[in-house]
């Protein structure tokens, strides 16, 4: 039973980091109808930059006030994120699909290379916060309590994000001009500054995920990559462009790997990959996709 | 449309007559460089060769049938690790074999990924082969205990027609002279091949779904049979490749499996111009020099190349054979004109 609870935990903590890369995914494309190759390094420096703040700059620190530098990592991306929309993507919306996809994977190797430029090859983290947090008991197991904030933390972004919006007016104005861009351009909306907005809180989200992932691992060079492909696995579950599918695509797949990891380490990968499948194949738009 | 696409212009342009004179001066050339350069240079070309079959594999799916996949990697990997199977459980020599043994077990792998894949188009299709091609990627990377994990399999020299065997002969003495031969028979071979279909009526068909998908199945051709046809081409094209490239590598490893790879062939077409017939070829070749010397000159070759890339689909979006076509037409205008 304990046993059990932990691995909800688990679960949760893979959840909630799967679906800050993938929400911010989803909603790029929902919004703007491109598919960001990139996505993934963005969260990969949110990792990095977190992780050279807390573990580089104010290394030693004991500080509760570390934990404010948390953010740091996600307004980095996020920035990144304001500057490669309007100069590298904006050109290619009225573009075929192909030379997209092209543009964001050459932003995917420079990234890759500005990362190892800036960083260096070694692995950086940032310990000293998960340290901090301790352990709790869960009946005669013990677990990191710093996994509960991230699960946390990721709920939470859920929330803020759905109230942003469905309840608010910019969510008004994000949502037309993902179902119309020319109509809700033509009601006066600045598509280019929603454009922008949108790409930099996806940016930002992403970099959200990879800054509280990093206490508790490390920031690596190519984690970007390997996390846009599990990223991709929940939006083609749940429906690219849906936030509710990108929650609930990031929910299953923590649950179906937490179980793949106990008991079919070998193929867990393959599983998840091969769910991917079937789904696009009895629905194409995803669980929670509207069918174009 | 302004310019009018390639495949559209009068047929007189494109007679073999014409294509002789271009192409078997061409090979001539190509046949007789390793006596004029040295070794390193031939084993390059040969790997540039090979990744050329691959492209041009790759094409079809996505200059003349309009269909972007970001999983070819599978298929070349499907190649390889082909070959490193039979080394490893059938104690294979014979290329021709190896040759076989890749087309057998790449119709088998692209039927069923072809299977699932060609009942989606555009963003779709590519998310889905990506994500077919990670399954292979990730069974490769696991079972180490069959594949060697990320350790790899060793693949030996293999013996070629039956006779020219490398034992003895120095390993580079044999890639570089009798191997490079094959691989570049194997090449005209496979680009023949190639034009014959996509100048046959099932490729003009292909052609005619990519422009309007509506009207081909309004004039009778069913789509998805043609583009699971178009599918299984390809990837049996890039499992041939993969087929080649290993001996020349002398080891797999998952990396030809992982999706960058397939970014790789998809930047190599772009590279050279996909619309064209010779731009895939252009296109591996150029690729994997740009590739070879970014990656001597610099650790951050990776950036290098994203910069390309970057230029190259902002400013040159036919590529290098769609841009000289373009300069050599300016030429002819202002010639004429004079």
């Amino acid at each position: 039973m304990d046993l059990l609870v932990i691995h909800l935990f688990n679960a949760l903590l893979y959840a909630s980091v799967l679906f800050l890369i993938a929400g911010g995914l989803s909603l790029i494309y929902g919004v703007m109808r491109i598919v960001n190759l990139a996505h993934g390094n963005l969260f990969a420096l949110g990792a990095f930059i977190t992780a050279s703040a807390v573990g580089q700059w104010f290394a030693g620190s004991e500080s509760a006030w570390l934990f404010l530098l948390l953010p740091a990592g996600a307004i980095g991306a996020a920035l990144v994120g304001a500057i490669l929309e309007p100069t590298l993507l904006r050109p290619f919306y009225k573009r075929p699909e192909e030379y997209q996809l092209l543009v964001t994977f050459g932003i995917l190797m420079i990234l890759e290379d500005v990362m190892r430029f800036v960083w260096g090859p070694y692995p950086l983290s940032a310990t000293t916060l998960f340290g901090k947090m301790g352990s709790m008991n869960v009946g005669e197991w013990i677990y990191p309590r710093y996994n509960l904030l991230v699960i946390a933390i990721g709920g939470l972004a859920g929330v803020f994000l759905w109230a942003l919006i469905y309840r608010t007016n910019f969510g008004i104005v994000l949502r037309a001009t993902s179902q119309d861009m020319r109509r809700a351009s033509a009601l006066g909306v600045n598509v280019n500054l929603v454009y922008v907005q949108a790409f930099t809180i996806g940016c930002f989200m992403a970099g959200l995920g990879g800054a509280i992932i990093v206490p508790s691992q490390s920031a690596v060079l190519g984690m970007g990559v390997d996390a846009l492909v599990l990223s991709f696995i929940v939006v083609v579950v749940g429906g690219l462009g849906s936030l509710e599918g990108a929650l609930f695509g990031a929910l299953i797949v923590g649950v179906i790997r937490e179980i793949g990891i106990t008991v079919f380490p070998e193929i867990e990968l393959a599983v998840l990959y091969l769910i991917a499948a079937v789904v696009l194949l009895v629905r194409p738009a995803g669980l929670f996709g509207k069918p174009t | 449309m302004s310019e009018v696409p390639i495949a559209l212009r009068p047929a007189a342009t494109r007679s073999p007559l014409r294509i002789a004179l271009w192409g078997v001066p061409i090979a001539v050339l190509l046949a007789l460089l390793p006596y004029a350069v040295d070794p390193y240079q031939t084993i390059l070309l040969g790997y540039g060769l090979t990744y050329a079959i691959a492209v041009l594999g790759f094409n079809l799916l996505l200059g003349y049938t309009g269909l972007l996949s970001f999983g070819h990697s599978a298929y070349f990997g499907v190649g390889a690790y082909t070959v490193a199977f039979m080394v490893k459980y059938l104690h294979t020599e014979s290329m021709e074999l190896f040759i076989l043994g890749t087309i057998a077990a790449s119709v088998v792998v692209t039927a069923l990924f072809g299977y699932v894949c060609v009942r989606y188009t555009k963003i779709f299709f590519s998310i889905l082969t990506l994500a077919l091609s990670q399954v292979l990627w990730s069974l490769a990377f696991k079972f180490f205990w069959v594949t060697g994990g990320t350790d790899g399999l060793r693949v030996p020299t293999p013996k070629l027609l039956g006779f020219v065997s490398p034992a003895g002969a120095d390993k580079i003495e044999f890639l570089s002279r009798g191997y490079y031969h094959y691989v570049l028979a194997v090449f005209i071979v496979c680009v023949m091949v190639m034009w014959v279909i996509v100048h046959s009526p099932f490729g003009k068909a292909l052609q005619a779904i990519r422009d309007n998908e509506t009207r081909a199945r309004f004039v009778g051709i069913q789509i998805r049979r043609y583009r699971f046809m178009a599918f299984l081409v390809s990837g049996v094209f890039t499992g041939i490749a993969g087929a080649l490239w290993v001996p020349l590598n002398g080891l797999t490893t998952p990396d030809i499996l992982y999706w960058p790879f397939s970014g790789e062939i998809v930047f190599m077409a772009v590279l050279g111009g996909f619309r064209n017939f010779t731009g895939p070829i252009v296109g591996a070749v150029v690729f994997n020099y740009l590739k070879t010397y970014a990656v001597g000159f610099t650790v951050y070759w990776q950036a290098f190349l994203g910069i390309v890339l970057v230029v190259l689909v902002v400013a040159l979006p036919t590529g290098i054979v769609g841009t000289v076509r373009l300069l050599a037409a300016w030429a002819r205008r202002k010639a004429y004109r004079w």
